[in-house]
């Protein structure tokens, strides 16, 4: 492990006008700028017009297709969509119609140009979709594709995050768009605390589990099929927090090894072979690492305290950071995946370090700070110099981020809205953009795909 | 500082069990079905009188009571239920199952007359049951729970002294088991509690071992902050959530 890890130099920010400030501070970090892919100031800028619809009856899943493209692009972070109430009044249904000039004219400015046309029938959406260079127009199409499948308004807006995945990804030299993934997350809003699930954009929230108990800390198994979590399952009578494991494809739990004690915080290996995790099975809470089905268990820390939230390095597999309260307070640590080299995170000011969760690019952090005398807010570190970056401030306690597979995203818990709510934003704080709104939602986890 | 209501996270302790004893003894026999008395004048016929008698009145299940009757004026007289005509005096023997209320009904031309007597059968006290329900009233009593600092597992002198007392009781009573559930405030993350809480209910098992209480009678959970016992955020409501607390397990 990185042995500067205890020279630890902070960046002073002094944020007193809000995310604005932020934002211009973010952009400045050139090592910010490259771990989140952020900050690009010459952003290409689109115009995705309204899809035609060949009939009457195509029209509802014509302007939902068109509006989910355009969300997600904006969600993206990596391009800016122009206000579709400045386009030009003819929108193109096919490349024939496609006149470039008055795309690129102002107001509009757009680099690009998404269009297409949808047909309808009772058993059959059929979508056409393309992207053009509309400043190089004697260019082939940059996306061109045909989307067949239910008439459904899920399949609609299913194919419509695929072709917003398929323009970020072409558009940005092939980084993963987010638009299919899916968030898991926490909700007590029918009672006890059950793992939910919801689309990355908080469409189609769904329970998972029916356990009536306490479920908690949900996270993804990195090909997305399962989702180990904290859960409170009785044994002969006996209650304890204990590893549950749930199959995507089976939509049940499935087994996972019984220890003693009280047994949290389950988080995956890259190749999700094993599982690293807080037990007291031999006294205070330790870290372990057992195979995915939970047998095989590894002590990995030998520490007086709790040991607890361990993050796999996704990239490199060779580091796990996690939460120890072994000097007095809880503190961030990072070891070698095999539990040697433990070195401890030092921030100037003390307070309460948790929630540690690695990029998927394996060089940046997103912790929460509960600095003295303050609320918990999220900051995202380079974890070899240590620079930081405060992501939310002054707006309720933000707690637990996530990130999304594209590294340009975090979802956290924030209490900003009045109540405990899932939201996302991009990794430099802008965009806040809450997913959740009924009862209580916490600890959200971001699919890896 | 309000305490968030017991009854949300523990119903066991709160269930109230409300018996309702409703006695048959005023609506149970049937009435014997009468015969309609003739709406004619009958100057001379003077109205029956009858006496009902159940010696003893009260007896224990399997054995005998004895009814005995005297009636005047009467033609036809019925004892119910079970029993049915009778003489106009007599007695018989009787062994009902449960309480029970015999009528006897008298007519005769001069109209009707009933008399009624009880018979109690006396039900066996409730078996194991009047030292259970004490055990658990003592436990409440008598148990105390131990409270933490601030993100500490440490057991206070304060907490010396309640555990002393939990102890004593656990001593007293070897058949008792206990679970000690650890709890947190509200501060800390949901992880880094379920942590804590573990810590503090395990520090409090073996001080209650240290004292003498076998090991095998404590098991331990931690909710961490998750089933607070007060909801506000004030350091009063919060000393309140730092516990290890005694639920009793058998």
């Amino acid at each position: 492990m990185n042995g500067a890890l205890n020279r630890f130099r902070f960046l002073s920010i002094v944020v007193l006008f809000g995310l604005a400030a932020q934002l211009t501070f973010a952009q400045s970090q050139g090592w910010f700028r490259a771990g989140t892919g952020l900050g690009d100031v010459n952003k290409p800028r689109l115009a995705i017009s309204d899809f035609a619809a060949r009939s009457d009856s195509a029209k509802p899943h014509a302007s939902l297709f068109t509006q989910v493209v355009r969300d997600d692009l904006q969600f993206s972070g990596i391009l800016e969509l122009a206000s579709p109430s400045f386009y030009p009044p003819q929108a193109p249904s096919v490349p024939a119609e496609l006149k470039p000039a008055v795309w690129i004219d102002p107001p509009t400015n757009a680099n690009f140009l998404g269009f297409g046309n949808l047909s309808e029938s009772t058993a059959e959406v059929a979508i056409e979709a393309w992207l053009y260079d509309v400043r190089n127009p004697s260019s082939q199409a940059v996306v061109g594709k045909i989307y067949r499948g239910a008439p459904t308004d899920a399949q609609v807006r299913k194919f419509a995050h695929q072709f917003a995945d398929e323009i970020i990804s072409k558009l940005s030299g092939g980084l993963p768009g987010v638009a299919s993934t899916q968030i898991a997350f926490v909700s007590s809003r029918g009672g006890p605390k059950e793992i939910w699930v919801m689309n990355y954009d908080g469409s189609n929230q769904r329970p998972l589990t029916s356990l009536k108990s306490i479920s908690l800390t949900p996270r993804w198994s990195p090909d997305a099929s399962r989702i180990a979590f904290t859960c409170f399952a009785p044994s002969a009578g006996v209650t304890s927090a204990q590893i549950c494991m749930f199959s995507m494809d089976t939509g049940k739990l499935v087994s996972f090894a019984r220890y003693r004690g009280t047994n949290i915080t389950p988080a995956w290996s890259p190749d999700g072979a094993q599982i690293v995790f807080s037990s007291s099975m031999q006294g205070s809470p330790e870290l372990y690492v057992t195979d995915a089905s939970g047998n095989r268990a590894k002590r990995l820390t030998f520490a007086n305290g709790a040991n607890m939230s361990p993050t796999w390095n996704p990239k490199t597999g060779q580091t796990i950071a996690f939460v120890s309260d072994r000097g007095g307070t809880p503190q961030l640590y990072m070891m070698n995946a095999d539990g040697t080299s433990t070195t401890k995170l030092d921030l100037p000011d003390k307070g309460y370090v948790i929630d540690p969760a690695w990029a998927p690019n394996g060089q940046l952090m997103a912790f929460s700070w509960r600095r003295p005398n303050d609320n918990y807010d999220i900051y995202v570190m380079d974890a070899a110099t240590q620079q930081l970056v405060e992501l939310t401030r002054d707006q309720g306690r933000n707690e637990r981020p996530s990130w999304a597979p594209d590294g340009r995203h975090i979802v956290f818990e924030s209490t900003r809205s009045g109540t405990r709510q899932i939201w996302t934003m991009l990794a430099d704080g802008s965009q806040p953009h809450q997913l959740t709104n009924a009862g209580h939602n916490e600890s959200p986890n971001w699919s890896s795909k | 500082m309000k305490l968030a209501s017991r009854s949300l996270y523990r119903p066991g302790l709160m269930a109230m069990l409300v018996a309702v004893f409703v006695f048959a003894a005023g609506c149970g026999p049937k009435k014997v079905e009468q015969k309609p008395t003739p709406q004619m004048p009958a100057p001379a016929a003077a109205r029956p009188t009858v006496t009902l008698q159940a010696s003893p009145s009260s007896i224990n299940p399997g054995e005998s009571s004895t009814l005995s009757w005297n009636s005047t004026d009467a033609t036809q007289l019925s004892i119910a239920p079970e029993v049915g005509p009778v003489t106009a005096q007599g007695s018989t023997k009787v062994t009902p199952a449960a309480s029970i209320t015999y009528t006897i009904t008298a007519s005769g031309p001069g109209g009707n007359a009933s008399a009624s007597a009880s018979v109690t059968v006396n039900t066996p006290a409730p078996t194991p049951a009047p030292t259970e329900p004490s055990i658990d009233a003592l436990f409440l009593k008598e148990v105390r729970d131990a409270y933490f600092d601030l993100d500490k597992a440490d057991i206070r002198p304060d907490a010396h002294v309640a555990l002393a007392k939990t102890a004593e009781f656990l001593k007293n009573y070897p058949q008792v088991k206990v679970t000690i559930e650890g709890h947190c405030d509200e501060r800390g993350s949901t992880e880094y509690n379920l942590g804590l809480g573990d810590r503090r209910a395990a520090a409090v098992k073996q001080y209650l071992v240290s004292l003498g209480v076998s090991g095998d009678r404590m098991s331990t959970v931690s909710y961490g902050k998750e089933k607070p016992f007060c909801m506000e955020s004030t350091e009063a409501c919060w000393q309140q959530n730092r516990r290890g607390h005694f639920v009793k397990a058998n």
